[in-house]
């Protein structure tokens, strides 16, 4: 198997779940009920923990360590989709985001627990039980706040509308895509794409909400080739700020 | 975290004049045969105003003691830090939310608590309104405030009021593991190169005078709090508290070759007891009356948290739902 293609693959997934835990834990302190503070918090742990173990899997195949990939790596050499590097925005936004993203996350999770790749399939195997979890927690509170007040409603589609492009943007196929599927390391995203669709149409069906035909958005693309929002170097810097202080140090 | 330094009202001693005197005396028995009080039991009008109180302040000082360390989340250096250090801010945050609802058993609810702490109506601890410059201070509140909030914390845990004793109990297990990740910190900069070394005692150095003041005025200048011992909602005093601290943590400074700012400071071999430089108790007033470095910015941003998101909790609002206390 191409390793690089492998390689690339790992990037994608670590770095979806780097940059979306730092994005969810900046809700620490700020969550519109205490127990929403405390659940952000729990997901950006879950989330970061993800990261470090494909980041972990990239070390076994020579890359940097983690902390030097996680920590030192500039906007354009990550890999993630656009969607998780923006801003957390309203508590709305910030639901939307997570239920679109962790609805396709557990499918790729499910997906790279079959892959032919053993080391992958183990972590997927073993990390798809708390991506679980954080669907359970993102399609509750769709249901429950999409029916809710007309407040709500408007705020939840808003997003939702602002959303959706970049959440297709998720989907940008890499350029080892064939090679992955044909090899039987990953289903690919079409496939992901697909599944995605059905599960959260499912979900928006129970509200009060409404999806606009994909077909129709023209998707934001270049995230998967470190084509990136203004967003996310900020983000990177405030993440590396200590750290950089001095990088050979133990902190 | 974080607990401690709770200013009581000057009692009113008068107040109990209007209670039933057998009520009350049965009352006292309970406790001095050890039982626990629990919410629906009889209690003194002044023993449930002190304890809605206490454990309010107590509740608050953990999400506004939440923000400081907080902010050093997205900045804390290397995974092993980063995921530890949001673990236990997240603990922070889960502990008010049990000790408001321990709170809440005495009748007064969360939102009512939360709106007398945005409108400055009630306290929290007063060393959370002094910022927390570098990723340095961040570690010494993890180590030195937690450790304080232990030493305040094990004591109430055995007071008299059972919800809060019970939640305390729970607290003070997680704190354990604050108090080494803090320590662990602590000792990673204070054995590492001279920048880390440099930036762990300027911390230290900053932090400390408000250390000084975590448990409260000195025993001389605090009112009336024997009702409140004899009672065990109050379980040990400022000074006691602030003597134990002194004793366990200042070795532990001095061993990882730091200087606390203080020449003063010694422990006197005849009497057992720490000598230092008195705090400045007119700072102390000034700033838990809202003057300090981050009175305003703490109270706002807690503001902000509330008005962004008033929408969420108007929409999981129903108008049928008759309000219950929490189970203690």
């Amino acid at each position: 198997m191409n390793e690089l293609a492998i390689k690339d693959l790992l990037y994608k997934l670590a770095d979806d779940q780097l940059i979306l835990g730092h994005r969810n834990s900046e809700w620490t302190g700020f969550g519109p009920i205490l127990e929403e503070d405390i659940a952000f918090s729990s997901m950006a742990q879950d989330k970061i923990g993800h990261s470090l173990a494909f980041y972990t899997l990239l070390q076994e195949l020579g890359e940097a360590d983690p902390d030097t990939v996680a920590f030192t790596r500039n906007s354009n050499q990550f890999h993630n989709s656009q969607l998780v590097e923006l801003p957390n925005g309203e508590y709305d936004f910030s639901l939307i985001r997570h239920f679109l993203y962790d609805n396709a996350e557990i499918i790729r999770f499910e997906m790279l627990s079959q892959s032919s790749y053993e080391p992958i399939a183990k972590v997927a195997t073993k990390l798809k039980g708390e991506v679980k979890y954080h669907v359970l927690h993102a399609n509750t509170w769709i249901k429950k706040l999409g029916s809710s007040t007309e407040e709500a409603i408007l705020r939840l589609q808003t997003s939702l509308n602002e959303a959706l492009p970049y959440a297709l943007g998720m989907f940008e196929p890499s350029k080892y895509e064939q090679e992955l599927i044909e090899a039987a390391v990953y289903a690919g995203e079409e496939a992901v794409k697909a599944e995605w669709l059905k599960r959260i149409q499912a979900v928006i069906e129970k509200t009060d909400l409404k999806l606009t035909d994909l077909a129709t958005i023209e998707p934001k693309l270049g995230g998967r080739y470190g084509e990136h929002t203004e967003h996310l170097q900020p983000l990177l810097d405030e993440m590396a700020e200590v750290f950089k202080i001095d990088p050979t140090a133990e902190w | 975290m974080y607990g401690g330094g709770n200013v009581f009202e000057a009692t009113k001693f008068d107040d109990l004049q209007t209670e039933d005197p057998a009520k009350l005396a049965e009352f006292e028995a309970r406790i001095a045969r050890g039982e626990k009080i629990e919410p629906n039991d009889w209690m003194p009008q002044l023993y449930r105003k002190q304890l809605i109180r206490m454990i309010e302040q107590h509740a608050h000082s953990e999400i506004i003691g939440a923000l400081p360390e907080g902010t050093w989340i997205t900045r804390a250096p290397g995974f092993r830090r980063k995921m530890a250090q949001m673990a236990k801010v997240q603990d922070e945050v889960g502990h008010a939310q049990l000790l408001y609802s321990a709170a809440e058993t005495l009748g007064k609810t969360r939102e009512q608590m939360l709106t007398d702490l945005i409108n400055g109506k009630s306290k929290y601890s007063n060393v959370f309104n002094y910022p927390a410059f570098t990723w340095a201070d961040s570690n010494i509140i993890s180590w030195l405030i937690d450790a304080g909030a232990i030493v305040n914390q094990m004591a109430n845990a055995k007071g008299s009021y059972g919800p809060y004793s019970r939640a305390l109990e729970r607290i003070c297990a997680e704190e354990a593991f604050h108090l080494k990740y803090g320590h662990d910190a602590v000792v990673h900069m204070a054995t590492g190169s001279p920048k880390q070394r440099e930036m762990i005692q300027a911390a230290l150095n900053r932090w400390w005078p408000p250390i000084m003041t975590f448990f409260g005025p000195s025993d001389k200048m605090s009112t009336h709090t024997e009702t409140l011992m004899r009672w065990k909602v109050k379980m040990a005093s400022n000074d006691e508290c602030r003597q134990q601290f002194l004793d366990m943590y200042v070795p532990k400074i001095w061993e990882l070759g730091l200087t606390v700012p203080d020449p003063n400071l010694k422990k006197n071999m005849e009497t057992g007891q720490w000598e230092y430089t008195e705090p400045d108790w007119d700072e102390f007033k000034r700033v838990i009356n809202g003057d300090g470095p981050c009175n305003a910015e703490r109270l706002a941003v807690r503001r902000t948290a509330e008005e962004r998101g008033a929408w969420v909790r108007r929409a999981l609002l129903n108008p049928k739902a008759k309000y219950v206390k929490p189970l203690a």
